[in-house]
């Protein structure tokens, strides 16, 4: 499915997810935040910018190597994007829902 | 002379091992380490709690597999020195290397989560994820009177992501021929957003929870755990109380790995996707459960991993630019209870999807369905391990390469 944020049309997954992390913008993240129930602030672009460059080297996120990246802990990471940190934070991010092979 | 070292003799070491017995030139010369003495047929874990098969039934020694032209060192690994190609062993010995591969796979770690080992570990709190772990929940289960039984996954990635769901369908199973299942509360408890994460095979399969009556917690990182209360705590304040758990603990790779330096925080080993070269160095590959590549760490990947593998280590020798060929293929028996199972087939770019395998069309297996026929071929494939798999021999219509033929890919276009 199909969906235009800020002038731009974003191919989304059926979970609301962008299926090519090239659509992405801060727009677009500020969009799907609030949809989600956040409001962006300094402190979660740094956590943003971390999964994108981890989802490009094709490495697979856990909620532990979010804690180990030297941004934020476990603590702060669900303080940031509460309920659901890592499954959020990907949507925000642009990049696919952590999921495993079934 | 030249020498290939292999770290690690389970079922991606042994494998290759041979490959490379058949393959490599005369003047190599293939060495082997593990400090163990038996092989497990390590899918055979999950039957051991519900009595399906016994210890005995799912071991044999090492040694055995080993092909004849592979010497195998019965010793610990201290760590490898990659500037100097030398691998040290715990009792002192060194190996020299022009090519090695590693396939230490990956094992339960269940000290990295707070409280999870303690006084009730193996008491209330167990794994079937070692051989002891299958072998105590036997003895567990077969005296249990009924109560919560929690299944649990601590976190991704683990090897073989579908066997909390089996053990908790097989649970189902267990209870209800014992006549107790009325008095067994089954709950299943993921980091993940649901049992199952695929919308193709949560529109499938999705059914089976309620059908069998058992619950999902979803979206639960454990933090910590009270062994004497029985009960789990996560990072956002959720409690889970048990009486029985049964957890998928952190899986990480082999602690040789940390010592020496290349491994990520799970000891998993940076590792090309589709050459199966470390990115260590290039002399240095890795298969199986020690790479972290994005494939389920599954023996099924193992077997693909190895053709291709054996194809680049001996490019590598010859100088010659190495195949991009590895896919991500897995194929994996998912046991449902009752004697049905289900197959599913997919690799990095495919989810799983129904259709027919391994003959496009014919089958005789489903994909992504529950059958009787699944179930014999789960049942038969311990045989197809022992003498076919971990030997490096073919399996016959099955490729090393995900074939698109006879699947329905269309429903995966959500």
């Amino acid at each position: 499915m199909e969906t235009t944020i800020a002038g731009q049309t974003i191919a989304l997954n059926n979970e609301g997810y962008l299926t090519d992390l090239n659509q992405w913008s801060r727009e677009v993240a500020t969009h799907i935040a609030k949809e989600e129930g956040i409001d962006l602030t300094d402190e979660h672009w740094p956590v943003i910018e971390y999964l994108q460059e981890q989802h490009r080297n094709e490495i697979p996120l856990t909620i532990r190597k979010v804690g180990k990246s030297g941004i934020v802990n476990i603590k702060e990471f669900y303080a940031l994007f509460p309920g659901g940190p890592l499954k959020k934070a990907s949507r925000i991010s642009g990049i696919p829902k952590p999921a495993s092979c079934i | 002379m030249k020498d290939i070292v292999i770290l690690g003799a389970g079922t991606a070491g042994t494998l290759m091992s041979n490959h490379l017995a058949h393959r490599l030139p005369k003047d190599w010369r293939i060495r082997i380490v593990d400090q163990r003495k038996i092989h497990h047929y390590q899918p055979g874990y999950l039957f051991i709690p519900f009595g399906i098969y016994k210890e005995e039934d799912i071991i044999k020694p090492i040694e055995k597999f080993i092909p004849e032209r592979a010497e195998l060192f019965q010793q610990s690994i201290l760590k490898v020195d990659q500037e100097n190609n030398r691998v040290y062993l715990e009792n002192g010995t060194t190996l020299d290397y022009d090519v090695l591969v590693i396939a230490t796979g990956t094992d339960i770690a269940p000290e990295e989560i707070d409280g999870l080992k303690g006084p009730h570990w193996h008491k209330s709190v167990f794994d079937f994820y070692t051989l002891d772990g299958s072998v105590k929940l036997h003895d567990k289960l077969d005296t249990w009177e009924g109560g919560h039984l929690v299944v649990h996954i601590a976190e991704m990635p683990i090897k073989c992501p579908v066997a909390p769901l089996e053990f908790a369908f097989l649970a189902d199973a267990y209870f209800e021929n014992k006549g107790i299942r009325d008095k067994v509360k089954i709950t299943f408890v993921t980091p993940m957003d649901g049992a199952f994460t695929k919308p193709v095979a949560s529109a499938h399969l999705g059914h089976l929870l309620e059908e069998k009556g058992i619950e999902v917690v979803p979206n639960f990182n454990i933090m910590s755990l009270d062994g004497e209360n029985k009960v789990m705590m996560d990072y956002e304040g959720k409690e889970v109380s048990y009486d029985l758990l049964v957890t998928v603990p952190t899986n990480k790779g082999a602690d040789y790995v940390e010592r020496s330096g290349f491994g990520d925080e799970l000891n998993f080993i940076p590792t090309d996707k589709a050459t199966l070269q470390s990115k260590v160095k290039d002399n240095i590959f890795v298969i199986g459960d020690a790479t972290n590549v994005p494939a389920s760490k599954a023996g099924s990947v193992a077997h693909f991993e190895g053709e291709i593998l054996l194809e680049n280590v001996l490019r590598f020798i010859n100088g010659k630019e190495l195949l991009q060929e590895f896919d991500g293929h897995a194929n994996c028996f998912v046991e449902t209870g009752h004697g049905k199972a289900l197959l599913i087939d997919f690799n990095y770019t495919h989810q799983p999807v129904s259709g027919t395998f391994p003959i496009p069309g014919v089958g005789p297996l489903n994909l992504m369905k529950e059958s009787r026929m699944n179930h014999m071929g789960k049942m038969a494939f311990k045989w197809i391990y022992w003498n076919m798999l971990i030997t490096g021999k073919h399996i016959p219509f099955v490729s090393a390469k995900m074939s698109e033929a006879g699947k329905n890919f269309e429903e995966a276009n959500v």
